[in-house]
């Protein structure tokens, strides 16, 4: 470690794979984004109504050479400046973290720079450190199409998890309930669009679960839709699509807003943030600005290129790992799931 | 020249490596351990044996399967990066005329086969000439009946080669009889070295372009074709 000095600038490489994006990122200092690569797959997976593993494996393998080059190309600097490469070794689909996790390895191994094993989580935990410095401890809610979240963090690369989901993702719940409605793949922004314009007049269910607990559910709430929509279908009575996108993302909004506010004011937090997919929703971020700025509890919800899967956020947590000292093999594996620690 | 090469396209995790024109090592394993954790150790194990450093080499060699998707793309990550971070050549070679190779010198057809499930396999058909391998029977995705009633109209000896011989050997004795030859256990495992020598006088394409010869489409994919034929 020694020929890394204090006062080097520190640039990672990020790989990020987990999912149905392949991308590379390069980051100055776990805070400056010199490069920000994304090759989207969501038309390829549009067609299916979902991200197909198979196919997304067989993408990034073609896509991640091309996708290096045009980071390295973007940010203007040679390997000797790169002082580390950072790659999403788990949660995720396990084939697709895999082409990540090997060429991380193979490029590790052949400029000889450290391997850094990150998790996806903590990436997008992260992402918010390349718009603002963290005040610890900090509370992020994450939430993805597969992820739902609350962690507490005291200070930097040490995350404690308080709330998760039991079952379905947020995100999850929107692309199912959006397939009810006939909207697109991914179901988020449809959803989000539509709710816009209807009315909160179903009272879909909140699942609070026991007394104290920040686990999710939504599958219960799912349900509720189908059943909700399937009788009025059987009564001849027609809900108004709008109305029904506006009582589902109510139900959503408050669940996730209420469970935050109280973890918040529980651990005495100095900053929220909130990260993923689903954070891009306009009720969501509203509703969360709202409470918080009552709270004066400074929240931060990074811009809509930074929450969703990103390569700079991987190289940003990476950038915490390389400086603790956190650094991985070459027997470095993909973890399909993988504890936040 | 130097080389490195690699197969993680089936059970067996093969790295050669060529100094100048010369094999000076090679790691094979024939076991169900997992690649990913697997190959950049062996690698980084054999070079350091044979006191070769990354930047030294001129070319990358990889078996592109068919096989295992994922063992193949555990392959084609790592030399695909490998070699445009060292910008040098990468060339992907068959995995099955990597096999094949196990038979050169045998006078008749040449059949190597990966088992595929549910009565299928990988496979195609070579003929050693003038010290090439030649395909004569294109690689595909294929039930094994087809290929034995094809083969045994040919009327001529055929060498079967495939780690998963065992699987078949009954069924493909029954149908061809005297005129399929199958060795023993050794020569149904593939080497490293013969990568190399597979991949002797083939032109390296663009690494960004290299793509797994996956030789059938993903299941959704297919799926998905079947339902949206003809619209
Ligand atoms: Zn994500």
């Amino acid at each position: 470690m020694g020929e890394y000095k204090m006062n080097k600038e520190v640039l990672i490489l990020g790989i990020e794979t987990s999912c149905d994006e392949t991308a590379v990122a390069i980051v100055k200092n776990g805070k400056e984004i010199l490069a920000n690569v994304v090759s989207s797959q969501i038309e390829s997976h549009k067609r299916f109504g979902g991200v197909v593993p198979e196919i997304a494996s067989r993408h990034h393998v073609e896509q991640i050479t091309y996708v290096l080059e045009q980071a390295m190309e973007q940010a203007a600097v040679s390997w000797d400046e790169i002082s580390a490469i950072a790659v999403t070794e788990g949660p995720g689909l396990v084939g697709a973290l895999l082409v990540g996790v090997n060429a991380a390895k193979g490029l590790a191994y052949a400029k000889h720079k450290p391997l850094i094993g990150v998790h996806h989580i903590a990436g997008h935990i992260y992402a918010n450190r390349l718009q603002q410095e963290f005040q610890f401890p900090l509370l992020a809610l994450i939430v993805s199409g597969g992820h739902t979240e609350l962690v507490i963090m005291k200070a930097h690369g040490e995350y404690e998890l308080i709330g998760e989901t039991r079952d379905d993702a947020a995100g999850e719940a929107y692309d199912k309930v959006a397939r009810m409605l006939d909207l697109p793949y991914p179901g988020g922004p449809g959803i989000d669009r539509l709710a816009e314009l209807g009315e909160e007049t179903i009272a879909f269910p909140r699942a609070w679960l026991e007394e104290g607990s920040y686990d999710f559910s939504f599958s219960g709430l799912k349900s509720s839709v189908i059943n909700t929509i399937h009788n009025a279908k059987q009564r001849g009575e027609t809900l108004k699509p709008a109305d029904i996108a506006a009582s589902f993302q109510a139900s959503v909004v408050d669940v996730l807003t209420t469970k935050t506010v109280r973890a918040a004011k529980q651990y005495n937090v100095k900053q929220v943030i909130v990260a993923g997919g689903v954070a891009a929703n306009k009720g969501l971020r509203s509703s969360l600005q709202q409470e918080f700025a009552n709270l004066e509890i400074p929240i931060q919800i990074p811009p809509l290129y930074l929450c969703t899967d990103n390569a700079a956020m991987i190289a940003a947590a990476g950038a915490i790992a390389f400086a603790q000292g956190k650094w991985s093999t070459l027997d470095l594996n993909a973890r399909a799931s993988m504890p936040l620690k | 020249m130097n080389i490195l090469a690699m197969d993680t396209s089936n059970q067996v995790l093969a790295v050669a490596i060529q100094r100048d024109n010369k094999v000076v090592g090679e790691i094979v394993t024939n076991l169900a351990k997992n690649h990913s954790v697997r190959l950049m150790p062996a690698i980084d194990r054999l070079m350091k044996e044979v006191n070769m450093k990354p930047e030294q080499l001129e070319k990358v060699i990889v078996a592109k399967g068919p096989g295992s998707y994922t063992g193949v793309r555990i392959g084609l990550a790592t030399a695909k990066t490998m070699a445009w971070a060292l910008n040098i050549p990468v060339i992907g070679v068959s995995s099955l005329e990597v096999l094949a190779y196990q038979g050169r010198f045998f006078n008749g057809v040449i059949c190597p086969f990966f088992d595929a499930r549910r009565g299928l396999v990988y496979t195609g058909c070579y003929r050693w000439d003038k010290n090439t391998m030649k395909l004569i029977r294109k690689e595909e995705n294929l039930a094994m009946d087809i290929l034995l009633s094809e083969l045994s109209s040919l009327g001529q000896q055929v060498i079967f080669l495939s780690p998963d011989i065992a699987i078949h050997q009954e069924q493909i004795k029954g149908v061809l009889g005297d005129l399929a030859i199958i060795p023993e256990e050794p020569d149904h495992l593939l080497r490293g070295a013969h990568l190399i020598a597979v991949a002797k006088g083939k032109q390296p394409e663009p690494t960004h372009t290299l793509r797994p010869n996956y030789l059938r489409l993903a299941e959704a994919e297919a799926k998905w074709l079947e339902k949206n034929k003809g619209c």
